[in-house]
């Protein structure tokens, strides 16, 4: 049974949905099931990440069929990660949406759906084949399209038309892609692509080929002219869901980018070129579209899209250091950005509003709590020892090796205008003297919360702050790991092997 | 035969594309299929197309004995259908969840998330 | 639209359909066929009826609401994917297949029971869609 044990984080997702879905109309039940396993599935992928480091790339061929020919499940160091980190946000989060989530969106299946999220997140980061990666990104999207339109609020409904409407664009171009390679090389496995993509003849297609995944993925990971939509809808579901989103899903699409770019798609200068432009260009953008806005939730949308540009930077490098930078930064970038939006939530529930020009006084009210959110916010901008500090430090040692200036300019302006925004919101928020709000009736306070359920809202934000504290503190293992995987992305000879040992 | 997929895959691109870029939201979605319905005919092309041979095995044998039409293509157009109708009945009531929120089928004036941010 | 003679010919029809909807679920053993086909013709039979007699008569016919046989299916598909993992130590949906055949069904195996949990979810799925569709019209 421990040979499949890459599959039970997975399956246990499923299970957990299609359970939930038995209980539709017990919310209370649903709660307890979701938390519990939320805990369930943090320990099968800490086991299954234990295993990948200590014996190597795990692989499952489902239904017994050999490599090439049936539907593969790798776990290496990269996507072992990945699914721990994905278990552990979702736990927080599933915690976080017990308290926080009013029971009119409970009643439509909340809890089932966002089981669905997770297990379509937790496929594309195990999954080997290519047309797989698409299911499971089809499954992250129709379920994350009931969770932003649950509710059917006026300004949720139109978020949701957009965020739908490109979507939907990225993944028919994603399926485009996918035929135009099938077609090419006639096989679907990422493994066996790695190997038969390089040796085409028809360069030129290859090329359009990986622009078109470089569209998709780029409009799911919201890179610079694509990323209309997620300032456009991000703000309007609950807190809950942003958090989720916010943390996990444009980095799916950053993983998708780095699988593709260091398996298939190698050493091409002019698509590393075309990804440090972007690069560069995100920071850009997202930085300046945060330092503009007016609500805490669509700063942080906008700071989402400034840190992509970090990755897609380090990607376009493709140098160890960089990977590495890369890698370190994916993994504090998931933990930071949901705790910030389950924080949102939380501003939102102590003051009724997420309107910067409305807050103030937070510091002055509740200085403990102000701390706690200090937390997240630090490690965001990267002060030293906080966790974003670290994979800058590769990142910037990388360009200096590339003699990339341009993108070491982006990364240093992008780092200080996170600083000024940070500090923006720090100043409006936290010590401004604010105007008392009129008191909304039929709005649940924070401080009229009893104990437990103020222990559900403040728990999860401990614990992912706990989480950025150790991957600030503890940033010689997070280095060592990142070390490690940006290796086996070097060298993707070990990735193949592992799928299809016949080869050898 | 493929010359002829060639060109209406190239049409329900286009013509997918032309909707999309319509204000209006039923065009949206017509255009999303459309363009959706392009894709899969793209993957039934570019699979090669063998005609005449389905990949069943006949009674009696257990391997194929003639050449076979690639039965990866249909199996992936097969699942982008499903996918597409699930989605595509999703648009349709969202659309229509929208036209009574906004009350217009302009794209243009879905906007108010913008204003309201005071 | 309740003419006389959908409405008598549909309460025939929804029957057979369904019986030729379990036909082709079975038939996708060996040919074409299988569970998503049988399950949207089995819809389809559904469907007919409500044209014929309205939605209200169909859901009294269905006795419980389609979303419920959602959980159904895929606890079905699930559990025969399950089976060579927890029994056999197999990957993942292996097919696992008894030695003799049985009338009618011809050689047991879990991709069957998979099918038949395709069956009921698309049918589930279908209804779901389509009663709400109509009932929001």
């Amino acid at each position: 049974m421990t040979q499949q044990l890459l599959l039970y984080p997975l399956l246990f997702q499923l299970f957990l949905s299609i359970l939930l879905m038995f209980f539709w109309k017990k919310i209370e039940t649903q709660k307890i099931i979701s938390i519990v396993g939320g805990f369930i599935g943090v320990f099968l992928s800490a086991l299954l990440f234990y295993k990948v480091w200590h014996y190597g790339t795990q692989t499952v061929q489902a239904a017994n069929w050999e490599a090439p020919y049936g539907i593969t499940f790798v776990a290496d160091t990269l996507s072992a990660t990945l699914v721990l980190l994905t278990a552990i946000a979702g736990m927080a989060v599933s915690f976080f949406s017990a308290a926080s989530v009013i029971p009119a969106r409970l009643r439509f299946g909340y809890f089932p759906i966002y089981h669905f999220l997770l297990l379509g997140l937790t496929g594309a980061f195990l999954t080997g084949d290519i047309f797989n990666l698409y299911v499971w990104f089809e499954i992250i999207i129709i379920s994350s399209f009931v969770l932003i339109t649950l509710g059917g609020e006026k300004a949720q409904i139109e978020g949701a038309v957009k965020y739908f409407t490109l979507n939907i664009l990225a993944s028919i171009i994603f399926l485009t892609a996918i035929a135009v390679l099938y077609g090419l090389a006639g096989s679907l496995n990422m493994a066996d692509l790695a190997v038969l993509v390089p040796q085409l003849k028809n360069r030129h297609l290859v090329e359009v080929t990986a622009i078109l995944f470089l569209v998709g993925f780029g409009i799911k990971s919201a890179v610079f002219p694509l990323y209309f939509w997620l300032p456009a809808s991000y703000h309007t579901p609950p807190s809950a869901v942003a958090a989720i989103f916010g943390g996990l899903l444009t980095k799916v699409g950053v993983y998708a980018l780095i699988r593709i770019f260091s398996l298939i798609f190698l050493d091409n200068e002019f698509l590393n070129d075309l990804l440090i432009v972007i690069a560069v260009l995100t920071l850009f953008s997202g930085a300046i579209g945060a330092l503009v806005q007016k609500n805490v939730r669509k700063i942080f949308s906008y700071l989402i899209i400034c840190h992509i540009g970090f990755m897609i930077g380090g990607l376009g490098m493709f140098t160890k250091v960089a990977l590495a930078g890369m890698v370190f930064y994916l993994i504090h970038d998931i933990m930071v950005k949901t705790n910030l939006f389950m924080i949102s939530g939380l501003i939102y529930r102590i003051k009724g509003t997420n309107n910067v020009k409305l807050l103030g006084d937070l510091y002055d009210k509740y200085p403990k709590l102000s701390l706690l959110m200090f937390i997240p916010l630090l490690s965001l901008i990267g002060v030293p020892p906080f966790s974003g500090f670290w994979p800058k430090v590769s990142l910037i040692i990388a360009t200096l090796n590339e003699k990339n200036y341009v993108l070491l300019g982006a990364i240093i302006l992008g780092s200080l205008l996170t600083l000024l925004v940070v500090a923006k919101l720090w100043s409006e928020v936290f010590w401004k003297k604010g105007e008392e709000l009129p008191v909304r009736k039929h709005f649940l306070y924070f401080k009229q919360m009893d104990k437990a359920r103020k222990f559900q809202f403040l728990a999860p934000i401990v614990m992912l702050a706990g989480v950025s504290l150790y991957i600030g503190f503890g940033a010689e293992h997070m280095q060592q790991l990142s070390n490690r995987i940006a290796s086996e992305l070097i060298n993707n000879q070990q990735y193949i092997d592992a799928v299809m040992p016949q080869n050898n | 035969m493929e010359f002829l997929l060639a060109i209406i895959t190239g049409l329900l691109y286009a013509a997918g594309l032309y909707m999309m870029l319509r204000r209006s939201m039923v065009k949206l979605i017509i255009g999303l299929i459309i363009i959706s319905n392009g894709a899969n005919l793209l993957i039934f092309l570019l699979g090669r197309i063998t005609k005449g041979h389905p990949p069943i095995i006949p009674d009696g044998s257990k391997v194929f004995t003639e050449i076979y039409a690639d039965p990866v293509p249909q199996a992936l157009i097969l699942t982008a259908i499903v996918i597409s109708f699930g989605l595509q009945s999703f648009a349709i009531i969202l659309i229509k969840r929208a036209y009574q929120a906004v009350k217009t089928d302009d794209l243009d004036e879905m906007n108010t998330i913008e204003e309201e941010i005071k | 639209m309740k003419t006389l003679i959908l409405r008598t010919a549909s309460n025939y029809l929804l029957p057979i359909l369904l019986l030729f909807s379990i036909f082709i679920l079975l038939r996708g053993h060996y040919l074409p066929g299988g569970g998503f086909v049988g399950g949207l013709i089995a819809s389809i039979a559904f469907v007919l009826h409500a044209f014929a007699n309205g939605l209200k008569d169909t859901k009294k016919l269905l006795k419980f609401h389609p979303g419920f046989l959602m959980p159904i299916g895929l606890a079905v598909s699930f559990l025969a994917g399950l089976l060579p993992v927890i029994g056999f130590d197999e990957p993942f949906m292996t097919g696992l297949w008894m030695h003799d055949t049985i009338p009618v069904l011809g050689a047991l195996g879990t991709a069957m029971f998979f099918d038949i949990g395709v069956y009921i979810v698309v049918q589930g799925v279908t209804l779901t869609i389509i009663f709400t569709i109509s009932e929001s019209a």
